[in-house]
């Protein structure tokens, strides 16, 4: 019972702390610029490899996730924002499965 | 409040989809033996889903506080690269509790939604979504230990997709206006589906290790002009 809680108090603190380190620590603009690149490009990437190939493998059937993957990127290039891309991906995983399962 | 409004309006999406996930993350808890107050406590607090998940497995084999500790770092690594980048969209003169709690609630999504404004980063955008898309994910939590199953799995599945529409929303327009992100982009997808088909490396560590090597990448080949900053 009390062990749950240290386990729990280690998580919170572990975590806290990654987050708000870099930061608070890294007040100014950093001047190298490889840093400055890498630092761009690490979210595009990041978002990239969370998304591909877990949302295709998300959902119950793998196909439903495929075309909301293909279909999501198309709305998403053409700028339709987060809240519709994400309704048209959530809608198109519903109606295929009730059409596929 | 126009701005907190805003952040609201795409908190709404991201709850829904941080519900779903919670509930989830609510029955691995309970297989964890974590009671319903526990699991909204963890979640509370912690705001993770993958490093929750670790967590909860650590706890369910009664590991030492120490495999905790380096759990805890390892499945949430991502979040060191994240904060870093985000400092570079906080302006450098905003109030030390505004980096401090963006700090705090830095997730894949309410760090999308920042990197995603143009200029720099506006805390009050986020307090908008946090406000709603928290609570989703502490009561998504506890409602998945006290109800396991109960959810239709096919609204379950639908949900499933979110996040990830969420981040599609925030790839694809970057692409589009940035032909190195979007190569960028292209190779991400190859070389997570390589390792995911070919080696048996979780997904945390998969996008530890293809961020900081394709960022790198990135930054020796595609070196940016000074007027590119946005």
């Amino acid at each position: 019972m009390s062990r749950t809680y240290v386990y729990i108090l280690i998580m919170v603190l572990t975590v806290s702390f990654i987050r708000i380190l870099p930061l608070t620590l890294i007040r100014k603009p950093i001047e190298n610029r490889f840093i400055r690149d890498f630092l761009y490009y690490v979210p595009y990437v990041t978002l990239t490899v969370m998304t591909f190939p877990s949302m295709v493998l998300a959902t119950d059937n793998v196909y439903a996730g495929m075309i909301a993957f293909i279909v999501g990127s198309f709305f998403a290039y053409r700028d339709f924002g987060l809240f519709k891309v994400t309704v048209i991906c959530c809608l198109i995983v519903f109606i295929l499965e009730l059409l596929l399962i | 409040m126009e701005r907190l409004k805003n952040g609201l309006k795409v908190g709404i999406p991201i709850g829904l989809g941080y519900f779903a996930v919670a509930f989830s993350l609510g029955i691995v808890a309970s297989k964890a033996g974590l009671t319903p107050f526990q699991g909204f406590i963890t979640s509370l607090l912690v705001n993770a889903s993958a490093g929750e998940s670790a967590g909860f497995t650590v706890i369910s084999e009664q590991a030492s506080y120490l495999q905790m500790f380096l759990i805890t770092i390892v499945a949430n690594a991502r979040y060191i690269l994240m904060s870093f980048a985000l400092s570079q969209k906080i302006n450098p003169k905003e109030r030390f509790i505004h980096r401090f709690l963006l700090g705090y609630f830095l997730t894949d999504e309410y760090f999308a939604m920042a990197i995603s404004q143009t200029g720099f980063a506006d805390p009050f955008y986020s307090y908008g979504a946090i406000m709603f898309a928290a609570p989703c994910w502490a009561l998504g939590t506890a409602l998945g230990i006290i109800m396991g199953n109960a959810l239709p799995f096919r609204i379950v599945s639908a949900l499933s997709v979110a996040l990830y529409g969420m981040f599609l929303a925030i790839i694809m327009p970057a692409s589009r206006k940035d032909r190195n992100v979007a190569i960028l982009v292209v190779l991400s997808c190859i070389c997570s589906y390589l390792i995911y088909r070919f080696t048996s490396l979780s997904t945390s560590m998969t996008t530890i290790v293809l961020t900081v090597a394709l960022s790198a990448l990135g930054a020796l080949i595609f070196k940016r002009k000074e007027e590119d900053d946005e």
